[in-house]
């Protein structure tokens, strides 16, 4: 099993959600995160005075799938963030060792 | 007595105690979120403070009989305003009362204004202690000298002498750009200065909280303000009609001059500049109100709301913390407005005197110009000295380690804002398990 982990811009989420559907991917969790890569931060002004602000919001997106599933997923995943400017994100895949489903204690696929 | 006069200053009255809580949002909106608790308490610990202290003395001091020079009323001539109670003690064509009540709110946002100054950083009890202090030492005086005017019997004669600005050098505040907003501006400035910088200021930005909140008090100001102005008229008659409109159109242009400015400057018009137009408008109309056509108005709004958006960056380049610009809106946006009277009063308008550009000559320019200058070295040296008396008895500024991690929680032992959290879950309240829980994990790590 692998966990595909995704920073996104929060305006993709809806298309990132529903191409993952289609694949038939059953879960995600999502958080609210900050950070930056080569976007960098952006400018705010108050009262004329202008503030950096370094860490731009974005959306981490978390799924727990298949081995064999990881390349259709991760397609699907870069084509719908993709805006092809600076700051669309990152996606990387770790390896699982198992996964408990806690309502039934099901392991490995099975819990997936 | 006239009912509807008095209707009118009791619901103005009502208006100008809605400030300061409006003000209390305004100022609380632009802090960070650890310390907007403070910075709301300071607007309501003027509120306790300010309104005792004004029935006990602060409204002889500043309206009782003249102690001579119209420098200062005698404080305790009608202590706990003894003899004012009765049918037949009245102001004009209001019951006494309805004045001392009017004037009272004046009193408490003109200290509760200070505040702005030292945001983030200020301890409560010494705040309640300066507000109390400054209130008398600085603002009783002061609003005698502007607000009280002589009293007159049928043949001219003075029966009751008040205010030297008032009534000597003649200089028009109609309703309080030196004695609350220049007087306000000089004492947030000397502040500034008795309590030093923020922690990491001006190096780190501290960047408002919550806009909306200011967007909130602005309009709670400008609701509040009309009872400022067109109250002052203390009579529900033309006076008020005129300062109402001028109210208002000075407010609007004032907020398009500093949107502008900023659209110009800075390349995007901003809610917070909206914002702190509409209360530099309102600063530049408080004094002017009475002497300026709806034109004139317009002008001198236009004029302070782009002066005071350039003024608000004075801080940087002098290096004074002035936290929520006490000085770039209250102090800059009074001067302006009680200044510019010597150019745009028009006889037209209920003062009926002309200024230079309605060819009155300079005159009135420099009555004008002694008031404001006097009231602010008053209030700025007075101002000091009470903050540093403050600072080297009981210690005006919490402690860095308060300061970084909030000055809300280390004085008023709250946080302002609770997102969900991790309360009212399953295991809530089964304290003796969850205690055993953890000692069984800690017995396993051993």
């Amino acid at each position: 099993m692998k966990l595909v982990t995704a920073i996104i811009k929060p305006f993709t989420l809806d298309d990132v959600k529903a191409s993952l559907e289609q694949l038939g991917v059953l879960g995600m969790t999502v958080s609210e995160v900050q950070g930056y890569g080569r976007q960098k931060g952006h400018t705010e002004v108050y009262r004329g005075a202008e503030y950096a602000v370094d860490f731009v919001p974005k959306l981490r997106i978390e799924v727990l799938i298949d081995d064999a599933a990881v390349e259709k997923v991760l397609d699907a995943v870069v084509e719908a963030a993709r805006t092809g400017k600076i700051g669309d994100g990152k996606v990387w895949v770790t390896p699982v060792e198992t996964v408990i489903r806690v309502r039934t204690g099901e392991r490995g696929s099975d819990a997936l | 007595m006239d009912t509807g006069d008095t209707a009118w200053v009791l619901t103005s009255a009502a208006l100008v105690l809605l400030m300061t809580p409006g003000l209390a949002f305004f100022y609380g909106g632009m802090v960070r979120s650890k310390s907007v608790l403070n910075m709301m308490m300071m607007s309501l610990g003027a509120m306790g403070v300010v309104g005792v202290l004004w029935v006990l003395f602060g409204y002889s001091a500043a309206f009782g009989s003249d102690v001579g020079g119209g420098l200062l009323g005698k404080p305790f001539e009608a202590f706990g305003l003894s003899g004012l109670l009765g049918k037949e003690s009245l102001f004009g064509t209001i019951p006494t009362t309805v004045f001392v009540a009017f004037q009272a709110m004046f009193a408490i946002i003109t200290v509760a204004l200070i505040s702005g100054a030292i945001a983030d950083r200020a301890r409560f009890g010494p705040w309640l202690l300066f507000a109390g202090l400054w209130a008398t030492i600085v603002y009783f005086p002061v609003a005698h000298w502007v607000f009280d005017f002589d009293v007159k019997d049928a043949d001219g004669n003075v029966t009751s002498a008040g205010g030297w600005i008032a009534n000597k050098l003649l200089a028009i505040d109609f309703a309080g750009g030196t004695a609350v907003h220049i007087n306000a501006g000089a004492a947030g400035l000397a502040l500034a200065i008795v309590l030093g910088k923020r922690v990491g200021w001006p190096k780190d930005r501290m960047k408002p909280h919550s806009l909306p909140l200011v967007v909130l008090g602005a309009g709670l100001l400008w609701f509040g303000w009309f009872g400022f102005n067109a109250g002052s008229a203390l009579a529900a008659n033309t006076t008020a009609g005129v300062t109402f409109i001028n109210t208002t159109v000075a407010t609007c242009t004032a907020m398009l001059a500093w949107l502008l400015v900023e659209r110009v400057r800075d390349g995007h018009a901003t809610t917070l500049g909206a914002a702190s137009g509409v209360v530099a408008g309102l600063v530049a109309i408080t004094p002017s109100c009475s002497s300026v056509t709806p034109v004139g108005a317009i002008a001198i709004g236009a004029i302070t709301g782009a002066l005071c958006a350039l003024a608000v960056s004075l801080k940087y380049r002098f290096g004074f913390d002035d936290s929520l610009d006490v000085v770039g809106v209250h102090l800059v946006g009074g001067l302006s407005g009680t200044i510019l009277i010597g150019f745009f009063a028009s006889d037209a308008a209920p003062a009926a005197v002309n200024g230079l550009f309605y060819g009155g000559g300079v005159d009135q320019l420099w009555r004008q110009a002694v008031g404001a200058v006097a009231v602010m070295l008053y209030s700025f040296v007075l101002s000091l000295g009470l903050g540093y008396l403050v600072k080297f008895t009981v210690g005006f500024r919490a402690d860095e380690e308060a300061e970084v991690s909030g000055v809300d929680e280390a004085e008023h032992a709250e946080t302002a804002y609770e997102f969900g959290g991790f309360s009212g879950s399953r295991g809530a309240g089964k304290v003796s398990a969850a205690a055993g829980a953890s000692a069984v994990l800690e017995g396993s790590k051993s």
